[in-house]
């Protein structure tokens, strides 16, 4: 653990990500305020005492609202990564393990998603499904099953060729066994790494998502949900605008330091290309 | 009842390459009998690690592809078997190990939980009988703390220590085959006897066979009763071990024993000179007419060059691949 400390990005990267997860888990049992309780005679309020993010068009406490907001973040963060991993990783050991036309199949599926612009295929899928979070999650976890799977096929591939994999069938081992206990650890790192980075990305395609309509529908709060509802109000009252967006930078930026600085540690050979 | 272990019979073995097909292993044979020490000698790239490779099934394919031949392993034809069959013997009744300790261990895994896998796979114990197993193997092959060390990743270990723990690992179902592919070339001088002797230990203990594959006939001496001479994917001479070191036949198996360094040389006063053998081997790609080893053989003769020779009977169990034995008065005598 104190190699990773050791590491600037990564220690950055912990701190802030560290507060965004404390935020997000105390607004589960405690907010200042109730995040959607209206107060019609405090609205666009710049910060205060009371109030130290300010409050919104209706009235709503920013700093409980940025709170919650992380919540929906998270949740988002990890189930894209987690229905991306998974089902990429099966995809890419499949493609890596078969070769020749399962191989093919996949890569050829993997290069038809990569073709459509990631935000494009957003849009059209929320649009068919109807824009709701949880459609929205689905539309980033489709993206993402490619991603995972080149990156396994291409690591996958390359462990595949080692000699302890020669000496684990020597040694009587089935091949799902092997790829499942040798070839999987070998590659965790490498998909830790990129699911930290990927992680950053759902929490900024979730707040796009959000932000044009097609993500996480009013009342509940989220960052990009409101940036888009303080765009109306931004020569009033700036405010409404900057902490949700100091937010998801914050966020962005976190766990993406973590990420790199995951990468300068636990794949010292990459630190060298660098 | 068939006395033997293992038999293989004109085992041929291609490579099917973008430049050609390279015939790594052109119809081999030999037999091995329980409780015996084979040693497969020859050099880099003359088809003995595609011979053992071929025993467990794990020619690459492709490009590889076993054209011909049988294996036979207390009568059962390797080479019929589907995947889940031979799986069942890899590891159980016959074992590999592999050159390089460094790789042939996974980095990531801890050493106990490689050695203990392959009980689990095949004597189906649970995950801490295996470990217990595992243990009590570690420490018989001489790992200093070996329940200490259970966890320990292969890159906290030395170079010796690693070749232990395959050992432990190849021996942990008590095979009846162990294939050792230059167990000792990646060790220095001191770990070898040390690897070796231990090799004795463990083959004289579970009464298994050995099929030795090495380059370093200074090894063969000290393990094998039998040697079997490899050159460009065929056998030229196979034999007694006393017999080949006393009285070898085939020219190539002269050059071998003379390119090895002898103390006794210096002493005598002659230059510390070690005697090569000129020339290369031939492309496994291009079809040879005559005898393979004809282009580097100092005996050469216009027969050579036109028909491959068979393995002629020399004497009792010793063969070779010569024509020097049909013609015995063109051997050239100082040569």
């Amino acid at each position: 653990m104190k190699r990773f400390f050791r590491n600037k990005n990564f220690t950055v990267g912990f701190i802030l990500s560290l507060i965004v997860i404390i935020a997000a888990v105390i607004s589960l049992i405690w907010t200042p305020f109730d995040a959607n309780r209206m107060n019609a005679k405090l609205r666009l309020q710049g910060p205060s005492w009371q109030h130290p993010l300010g409050t919104d068009q209706y009235g709503r406490d920013t700093l409980s609202r940025v709170m919650v907001g992380a919540v929906n973040s998270i949740i988002v963060g990890l189930m894209t990564v987690a229905i991306g991993l998974s089902v990429g990783v099966l995809l890419g050991l499949a493609s890596a393990y078969y070769g020749k036309w399962v191989d093919e199949t996949i890569m050829r599926f993997s290069d038809f998603l990569f073709g459509f612009p990631a935000v494009l295929t957003a849009i059209l899928i929320t649009s068919i499904l109807g824009p709701s979070m949880i459609n929205a999650m689905l539309a980033i976890s489709i993206f993402y099953i490619p991603v995972f799977a080149r990156l396994t096929r291409a690591v996958a591939m390359l462990i595949w060729e080692r000699e302890f994999i020669v000496a684990a069938r020597a040694a009587g081992i089935s091949e799902w066994k092997i790829a499942w206990r040798h070839v999987l650890p070998n590659i965790l790192s490498t998909l830790l790494i990129q699911g930290t980075i990927q992680f950053a990305v759902a929490i900024l395609a979730e707040a796009g998502l959000s932000y044009l309509g097609l993500g996480t529908q009013p009342p509940h709060a989220s960052w990009g949900r409101m940036l888009n509802e303080a765009q109306t109000y931004m020569s009033l009252s700036p405010w409404m605008a900057i902490f949700p967006g100091l937010a998801i930078a914050w966020a962005v930026l976190g766990f993406n330091l973590l990420g790199d600085g995951l990468r300068d540690t636990l794949d010292p050979k990459m630190v060298r290309i660098r | 009842m068939d006395p033997k272990l293992l038999t293989i019979e004109a085992l041929s073995v291609h490579f099917h390459l973008p430049e050609g097909v390279a015939r790594a292993v052109d119809g081999i044979g030999f037999d091995l009998q329980p409780g015996e020490t084979l040693g497969l000698v020859g050099e880099s790239g003359c088809g003995k690690s595609v011979t053992a490779l071929s025993i467990l099934g794990l020619v690459q394919s492709p490009p590889g592809r076993i054209e011909a031949g049988r294996i036979l392993f207390e009568s059962r034809n390797l080479l019929r078997l589907d995947a889940e069959g031979l799986r069942r013997i890899r590891g159980r009744d016959i074992s590999m190990i592999f050159q390089e300790p460094m790789t042939s261990l996974n980095p990531v895994l801890p050493i106990g939980r490689q050695v203990a896998e392959p009980l689990m796979v095949h004597k189906a114990l649970s995950r801490s009988e295996a470990m217990a197993e595992a243990a009590a193997w570690l420490d018989h092959v001489k790992i200093p703390a070996a329940r200490k060390r259970l966890d320990d990743y292969p890159h906290q270990l030395s170079g010796g220590m690693r070749q232990r723990v395959m050992i432990a690992m190849a021996m942990v179902c008590r095979p009846k085959l162990l294939i050792a592919d230059e167990p000792t070339t990646a060790l220095d001088v001191t770990i070898q006897a040390q690897i070796l002797s231990l090799m004795l230990m463990l083959k004289s203990e579970l009464n298994m066979s050995v099929l030795l594959i090495t380059h370093d006939l200074g090894v063969v001496a000290q393990m094998a009763s039998r040697v079997v001479v490899m050159y460009a994917g065929q056998v030229v001479e196979e034999g007694r071990m006393t017999d080949m070191f006393d009285q070898p036949f085939h020219p190539y198996t002269r050059g071998l024993l003379k390119s090895m360094p002898r103390l006794g040389d210096r002493r005598a006063g002659r230059p510390p000179r070690l005697n090569e053998i000129p020339g290369t081997v031939p492309s496994l790609i291009e079809a040879v007419s005559g005898c393979r080893f004809a282009g580097r053989c100092p005996h050469v003769f216009d027969v050579c060059r036109k028909q491959q020779p068979d393995l002629f009977k020399i004497g009792a169990g010793q063969r070779a691949r010569c024509w020097l034995k049909r013609y015995p008065d063109r051997r050239k005598p100082d040569a």
